[in-house]
């Protein structure tokens, strides 16, 4: 929050997409209100965690700042330079810095084409010619990613799941972006090779300085690779802190929920926190008032529902950790086991 | 291979499935053997490609008869299912043993009620009255939390949400009592605060029907919610057997090893990278030779000989523990040493 | 329903009204003069002036239209000719008789061409379609796959030929073709078609078994399939209360649009077996640029295709309860 110049700063970012409907004229009748105004930062060479459910608005919010989506609203400026709304032509020395790297290794990449020609596409796109030639510069890149540089010629379908999401890292690095938004990128792995994708990632963020929006359904993944978490819920931004912090001290009921219910491969000796919430996230289309989290939260009153809580610093919270709840968790309220077992607390 | 003398409800003894494909034989499950208990859990651990799902279609025996050979042997409850006829087994399924699947949304019939879908099954094994069929649905839809089930019963499977639809096939799995229930990742495709809610349901529907489970996933934070015993496989062999907290705690196969190893963690530190298996899982049209593990192990140099690369270690099961490895249980302890160090329990 | 009914009606004849329109222009940016054709040989300019006042087409084309079109819905007068009653599609330049009259004479033969043929291809077809696919791979399969490929590469005027000279002129086991209508001797109406209907099916057959061997194949490998096994239900209730239901949508979808095909009239079948159908006379209006004509049966076609198109839609919303109508 503190950071004076972020790479990307983005401020009520929303995205409704409209529902048509209406007799005997088709008119707009409503709006999936997939994301409700969010602000957040990313610093250059930091990793931003993006948490929450299915239908939380993750991935749009993914799709927004690389402008696949056009924002109904809001703001996003991209080192300084508003690009909310820019066209083709000023998006094009932007979209070269910015990169995606996508959940399915399989469909995300051309089948008939080679892996060299994957990988040089975005050079020869935006007319980039390294010294050396392109060529060599894909090797380099084969490398970085822990591929065989003489695959060079070999297509997609010789390769199994965790390189060809390799393959897509190197795709992103072709360029040699600022900033890639990675959208789920491990969750269609296997277990033994996610932790090699993920090791691969944290690799190029260090090395590389290059920042992330890593997008996310596994908090355990989140922690891993990224410095800062935002954790959504229908849309908006519920709690945003530096990960110690949200992992340590969550003060949001729902991230807290969120994290009890993560199952961990430990038999503990005694049971850690459960809480388990009831029901389903409500329709998007026709969210709760107030706190959108109110309908499953165990701690709502009406005050909930008339009064949509503010992104703030919560009493008690450090610089950096804001949470959006009238009625924020408490420390005495985490059970001891979890901060007595973390190492770093302990150290 | 337990050692009590009571004939176990389930046991499959030296399972093989072979499909032949046009590129060759894919060897998905090959000599596997195991017993459950009733009113147990077991966890079957594997990726993708690990034989673990074949394994199950083939105790319901829905795989497609031209393309598969089986050997082994299957009995339920002291009953050979693989020489059954499909008229025996088409009496056992849905009523003695029944299955849910992954993704709730494909395996529910989009054109038909989800009262119908559950009702069906309960009329085919009870031949009941349509009535009786339908309140038994609305009563099964009620015990699996669905709210207003005299409402919702005569909804399609795509007007219910994600969790509800796995909950209604939960309701169509157990609606005649089954003794048997194999739960192929019924919550993979699920979010973490509806796979809990799911898992507890599962947990508590076992208690009051005494249920048998066979749990399939990939996920080992899953099995340390849910299972009982746990049962490791690699390549369609099983690698390692235990009760949960020995599997956990103290794994004997340098493959359970890994995965505890490369799964990132919510406690523990952030700064360090994980620790992956490398490579990828074996091709089971061509795979390795010797333990199908050898080629990602870290640690077949320590085994003299190039055993591992040569022959297949042997599974010894003493009282429901056992690994397939040739390194010695001293060596294990050596090498495994670090595992304890770093793992937070 | 209903809205969805009211709003694909008027979208309907908006289409309509637009075929008709471009049809209309169309006609008159071909050189081709109706009066010079109805004149005869000896044509005086007077006499040409005459007979384009007695056509009508001596107003500007889209004047012309809106009488045509006013015709439908009013009725239209034509002088000494006499008055055309309310839905009036006017009269055919050749041969002076009405337009909607000459399309309703042959409507029965084309309707009862078509529905046959339908009958027959859909029960031959599908039927073939669904072995194939159960028997995947086996020889069933192969054969109806053979067999469909064959059927579809064959041409009715060449099995037509053939089928007339071996089984009606050697052998004699079917009639000739002719029309006799249902209600007059149902035997003879059938059997006058029977060939038709059977060299008409051929060629549309080979379709329907290739296109419900793929559906059911792919529906076959569906997971809610296997969960309806898992259920214990057997292997025939799931093919058809499960696998075949899911089937189904495409093929009626293709099913509708076929057969409005047919009904706009199947003119090589027709000619083939010198059968008076809408497929003739829309032929033989082209061919002797008869307006009206060309207009009646141009609406005709069109129509059944749009009557159908929204049928069709209907019955996919009652197969599969996930398409909302609206």
């Amino acid at each position: 929050m503190s950071n004076t110049n972020p790479l990307l700063d983005v401020s009520g970012l929303t995205k409704h997409f409209p529902i048509k409907g209406g007799f005997p004229i088709r008119r707009t009748v409503g709006a999936v209100q997939a994301v409700d105004g969010l602000d957040f930062q990313v610093s250059e060479g930091e990793s931003l965690g993006l948490v929450g459910e299915s239908g939380c608005g993750k991935s749009t919010t993914g799709r927004l700042i690389t402008r696949l989506m056009e924002p109904t609203a809001g703001r996003i400026s991209y080192r300084g330079q508003d690009i909310t709304h820019a066209g083709r032509r000023e998006l094009a020395p932007i979209r070269s810095e910015i990169q995606m790297i996508f959940q399915d290794p399989y469909a995300s990449l051309n089948p008939r084409q080679t892996v060299g020609k994957i990988i040089s596409g975005p050079m020869e796109i935006n007319d980039i010619n390294p010294e050396g030639g392109r060529e060599k510069r894909v090797r380099e890149l084969l490398e970085i990613v822990g591929l065989n540089p003489e695959h060079y010629n070999r297509f997609p379908h010789e390769f199994s799941g965790g390189q060809r999401q390799r393959i897509g890292v190197a795709r992103a690095l072709a360029l040699e972006p600022k900033l890639i938004v990675a959208d789920e990128p491990v969750s269609a792995l296997d277990v033994s090779i996610q932790a090699q994708v993920v090791n691969l990632l944290q690799k190029v963020q260090r090395e590389l300085g290059i920042a992330f929006v890593f997008i996310a359904h596994d908090l355990a993944v989140v922690r891993h690779f990224s410095q800062r978490v935002a954790v959504m819920y229908l849309g908006k931004i519920v709690e945003i802190a530096d990960r110690e912090d949200l992992y340590d001290n969550p003060r949001h009921p729902y991230t807290r929920a969120l994290l009890s219910a993560v199952p961990e491969a430990t038999v503990d000796e005694e049971p850690r926190e459960r809480i388990r919430l009831v029901g389903d996230v409500p329709s998007p289309i026709n969210p709760p008032s107030g706190c959108r989290f109110r309908t499953r939260c165990w701690k709502a009153t009406d005050k909930c529902a008339s009064e949509a809580p503010p992104l703030v610093q919560a009493e008690g919270n450090k610089p950096g950790h804001l949470t959006a709840c009238h009625y924020p968790e408490t420390q005495e309220t985490i059970p001891a086991p979890r901060l007595a077992k973390d190492p770093e607390a302990a150290a | 291979m337990t050692s009590t003398d009571q004939q176990p409800f389930l046991s499959i003894k030296d399972l093989k499935v072979h499909f032949s494909t046009e590129d060759g034989v894919v060897k998905a499950v090959d000599g596997l053997s195991f017993d459950l208990a009733k009113g147990q859990t077991l966890g079957i651990v594997g990726e993708s490609g690990s034989g673990k799902s074949v394994t199950n279609l083939t105790i319901l025996g829905l795989h497609d008869p031209a393309r598969t050979s089986i050997e082994g042997e299957i009995l339920l409850d002291g009953q050979e299912l693989l020489t059954a006829s499909e008229r025996e087994l088409e009496r056992l399924r849905g009523n003695k043993m029944s299955m849910i699947f992954q993704d709730a949304l494909a395996s529910l019939s989009p054109y038909h009620t989800i009262g119908t879908q559950i009702a069906e099954t309960y009329r085919k094994h009870t031949g009941c009255s349509k009535t009786e069929a339908r309140k038994r649905a609305i009563e099964m839809l009620r015990r699996v939390g669905i709210p207003q089930p005299d409402m919702r019963v005569d909804d399609y499977p795509h007007q219910f949400s994600g969790g509800m639809r796995q909950r209604a096939m939960i309701a169509m799995a157990l609606v005649c009592d089954p003794e048997l229930l194999i739960a192929d990742e019924p919550t993979t495709a699920l979010d973490v605060t509806v796979q809990a809610q799911i898992m507890d349901l599962l947990k508590d529907l076992q208690q009051e029907f005494g249920t048998a489970i066979i749990f399939i996933t990939h996920d080992l934070g899953v099995i340390a919610d849910i299972a009982d015993d746990v049962l490791v496989m690699y390549g369609g062999r099983c690698v390692e057997r235990g009760t949960k907290e020995e599997v956990l705690r103290d794994p004997q196969h340098p493959y359970t090893l890994g995965l505890l190893n490369s799964m990132p963690s919510l406690y523990g530190p952030v700064d360090v990278p994980l620790t992956p298996i490398p490579g990828a899982p074996p091709s089971l049209l061509n795979p390795p030779t010797g333990c199908r593990f050898h080629p990602r192990c870290a640690f077949t140099e320590k085994v003299s000989g190039g055993k591992c690369s040569s022959e297949s270690p042997l599974l010894e099961i003493v009282d429901g523990r056992g690994s397939a490895c040739h390194l010695t249980a001293e060596q294990k302890q050596e090498l495994f040493a670090d595992f304890a160090a770093t793992r937070h329990n | 329903m209903l809205r969805f009914l009211v709003r694909r009606i008027l979208g309907a004849l908006v289409i309509l009204l637009v075929i008709s329109a471009v049809t209309f222009w169309l006609f008159y940016a071909i050189p081709r003069d109706p009066a010079m054709m109805s004149c005869g040989k000896n044509c005086t300019p007077d006499m040409l002036k005459q007979v384009r006042h007695n056509l009508g087409i001596d107003h500007p084309v889209p004047v012309q239209y809106w009488y045509w079109l006013k015709g439908i819905f009013v009725g239209r007068s034509y002088g000494d000719f006499g008055d055309c009653a309310a839905p009036c599609l006017g009269y055919s330049f050749a041969n002076r008789q009405p337009v909607l009259g000459t399309i309703l004479d042959r409507l029965p033969l084309t309707l009862s061409l078509a529905f046959g043929s339908a009958v027959v291809f859909i029960i031959f077809g599908v039927g073939a379609g669904m072995i194939a696919a159960v028997k995947q791979g086996k020889w069933q399969d192969k054969l109806a796959s053979s067999g469909s490929l064959i059927a579809s590469s064959l041409q009715i005027y060449f099995v037509g030929y053939i089928a007339m000279y071996f089984l009606v002129a050697k052998l004699g086991i079917l009639d000739n073709p002719s029309y006799t209508p249902l209600t007059d001797n149902p035997a003879e109406w059938a059997s006058g078609l029977l060939l038709p209907w059977l060299v008409l099916a051929l060629i549309w057959t080979a379709n329907y078994t290739r296109m419900s061997r793929s559906q059911l194949v792919e529906t076959l490998s569906e997971d809610y399939v296997r969960t309806a096994r898992a259920k214990g239900l057997s292997r025939r209730t799931v093919f058809f209360r499960f696998a075949w239901r899911g089937a189904m949508g495409p093929i009626v979808t293709i099913f509708g649009i076929d057969l409005a095909t047919l009904i706009g009239g199947a003119i090589i079948t027709e000619s083939v077996f010198s059968l008076q159908g809408v497929g003739r006379l829309a032929l033989d209006a082209v061919n002797k640029s008869d307006l009206p004509m060309v207009l009646g049966v141009t609406l005709l076609s069109a129509g059944a295709i749009v009557v159908f198109n929204i049928v069709v839609d209907a019955v996919y919303a009652l197969i599969d309860p996930r398409i909302r109508l609206a």
